[in-house]
């Protein structure tokens, strides 16, 4: 690129041409079309939004103990005008359980992805940040626990203590981590060099102040599209623990239910079918949010 | 007593098993006032020199010293102080703003950590800043985003002068923007300079730009300087060959004037340096003693100095 002769140019004439800038439209206005727009988005938020009313309104909709039994075992959905989706072997309702278990699954994923991303999230940006003798050391421990299977190291932290809502949520927050420090890392080691950190540490900020002010909030949008998959797949990583019987016997969950119907699977499909949809559906809705949120914060596509 | 002194400066990067000396021993003194330019093509190290001095890169060997105070090997904390009297200008003004900080925050932030004045007093040191830099006033509250390249260029300028700085490390602070434009902030460069006394190290791979700004000139040329001179001088009387050839590349806006020395060819090769002048693979001049024996930096004139056996 070349400079004109400056040494020949007037001054002051070239600068009378000022240079105006082309003002973008404010930033929050422009991501919020941006997330109107995307149909992915908006179908995704509009299934996880139906669930997270159902979960929240679960004692409204269907009061009363979705464990307690109110009917005949084995009614089919429409056999019976009080129980909409039938009764269980039980005679438990299965509308009601299904909407309590929404709650379950919800509560299951969302603590464990931000178990997840707590752990993740602080070893990824010291690895990150601070490479050398650090990074070596828990990158190690990021393969140590990526190469363990997942579900396997769900399963036996699990049966290591009781299998409680919380402990299951623990777990599979501690089986989940790696792959946010993976992405924050990335993230760290790429920002780290750039100018606009270099501009803080000649301003004398803090290492500190650099993690959490400068380099952090430019690292999130991946790790915002990792954590809703995340919770799908906690979502899912619970189901099987409860089909598998490891689960809170006081809580009603999507996958208990599923385990719960196995026995009935030829005589009563929709026992175990109907909490597979609802489970489907949840982890589909978290992923098109994943989804719609990956194209929306992509920087390739903000312009 | 010379603003900034560095003397025998070394920084060293490990590319995979070799080692670059982007740095390779640099001497070289900034006085109170005075802008030193610093030129040679991509890859000589001059930028890695500008952060290195900033202590933003760590050196490996050699002094850096501000104010009289050696300041190579302060921890942070010590340092801190000492980063309000030099920052730095880069390059890219689309990297080198945080995109989720207002230019407010930024400023802010800036005065806070070093507890620069109350609230009132950093509103007021922030607006002045804003306007002096040529900024709209309504800029404060708005995103980095929300400026076209030359408003950005000015916003980095705005953030390295608001703790009132002695020294402005410059790395080719307009070859990313339009010619219109580089005019603008070099011309407010110059006044900034005349208004608050500062001193520049002033890189550019462009000597036209060099030319209309620095009192000084430092050629750099593999991680050496290899030679030192007034403007002037060096424009009348450039001694080494490297600088000849970098000169007799500029364009002449007069159309009679021919293109003297043949412009050297090849590319820098930055981890294999030959033996002796790192110059002879591609010098015109090269002899035998050139690829044996390493030309010193010598004095050659009145504050002259050239790094060439022929000089």
């Amino acid at each position: 690129m070349s400079a004109p002769d400056l040494s020949n140019a007037a001054p002051p004439a070239v600068a009378a041409l000022a240079d105006v800038g082309n003002r973008a439209a404010p930033r929050k206005g422009r991501r919020l079309r941006a997330f109107v727009r995307n149909p992915t988005f908006v179908a995704g938020v509009a299934i996880l939004g139906f669930f997270v009313l159902l979960a929240l309104f679960a004692g409204v909709l269907c009061p009363g103990d979705p464990q307690d039994i109110v009917g005949a075992p084995v009614l089919w959905p429409g056999e019976d005008a009080e129980f909409p989706l039938g009764t269980d072997s039980l005679g438990r309702d299965v509308l009601g359980r299904l909407v309590y278990g929404a709650r379950a699954s919800l509560l299951v994923g969302i603590s464990a992805a931000a178990i997840g991303l707590a752990i993740g999230m602080v070893v990824g940006s010291l690895a990150g940040f601070f490479g050398g003798w650090i990074d070596g050391l828990l990158t190690r421990l990021i393969e140590l626990f990526q190469t363990t299977p997942t579900f396997l190291l769900v399963v036996v932290i699990v049966a290591i203590r009781e299998p409680s809502l919380q402990t299951i949520a623990l777990a599979i927050g501690l089986a989940s981590w790696p792959t946010v420090a993976r992405l924050v890392r990335a993230q760290f080691r790429s920002l780290r060099e750039s100018d606009f950190v270099m501009a803080a540490r000649s301003l004398g900020y803090s290492r500190t102040r650099i993690i959490v002010q400068e380099i952090l909030p430019n690292a999130l949008p991946p790790v915002i599209v990792a954590a809703s998959v995340m919770i799908a797949n906690a979502i899912l990583t619970e189901a099987g623990l409860s089909f598998l019987n490891m689960r809170d016997p006081n809580v009603v969950s999507w996958g208990g239910m599923i385990g719960d119907g196995r026995d009935q699977l030829r005589t009563a499909w929709f026992l175990t079918a109907l909490p597979g949809v609802a489970i489907a559906f949840a982890v589909l809705s978290l992923n098109l949010v994943g989804d719609g949120l990956n194209e929306i914060l992509n920087p390739r596509s903000d312009q | 007593m010379p603003l900034l002194s560095v003397r025998d400066l070394h920084t060293r990067y490990a590319v995979g098993r070799q080692v670059l000396r982007a740095v390779d021993g640099v001497s070289f003194d900034v006085a109170g006032g005075e802008t030193v330019g610093l030129v040679g093509e991509s890859g000589c190290g001059k930028s890695t020199l500008g952060k290195t001095i900033l202590r933003l890169v760590p050196s490996a060997e050699g002094a850096i010293v501000l104010d009289g105070a050696d300041i190579t090997r302060l921890r942070d904390g010590a340092l801190a102080p000492h980063r309000r009297r030099m920052q730095m200008i880069f390059q890219d003004p689309f990297g080198s703003l945080n995109p989720r900080q207002t230019i407010r925050t930024v400023l802010d932030t800036a005065l806070r950590v070093h507890r620069l004045g109350d609230r009132g007093e950093r509103a007021r040191r922030m607006s002045e800043i804003v306007a002096r830099v040529g900024l709209p006033a309504d800029s404060l509250d708005r995103y980095p985003h929300e400026f076209s390249g030359g408003q950005r260029q000015r916003i980095g300028i705005a953030r390295a002068l608001v703790l009132n700085p002695a020294l402005i490390v410059c790395d080719e602070p307009v070859s990313a923007l339009d010619v219109s434009i580089q005019a603008q902030i070099l011309n407010l460069l110059v006044d900034l300079k005349r208004d608050l006394g500062l001193s520049y190290l002033f890189i550019s791979h462009d000597l036209s730009v060099v030319r209309y700004f620095a009192d000084r000139v430092l050629v750099m040329y593999l991680g050496r300087i290899v030679e030192s001179a007034s403007h002037a001088t060096l424009w009348r009387d450039p001694r080494h060959p490297y600088t000849r050839a970098l000169l007799a590349a500029v364009p002449s806006t007069d159309p009679a004037r021919k293109r003297g020395a043949p412009p050297i060819k090849g590319e820098l090769n930055t981890t294999d340096l030959p033996a002796g002048c790192r110059f002879s693979g591609r010098c015109p001049m090269a002899v035998e003693r050139c690829r044996a024996e390493e030309p010193a930096l010598r004095p050659v004139g009145e504050g002259h100095h050239a790094a060439c056996h022929f000089a």
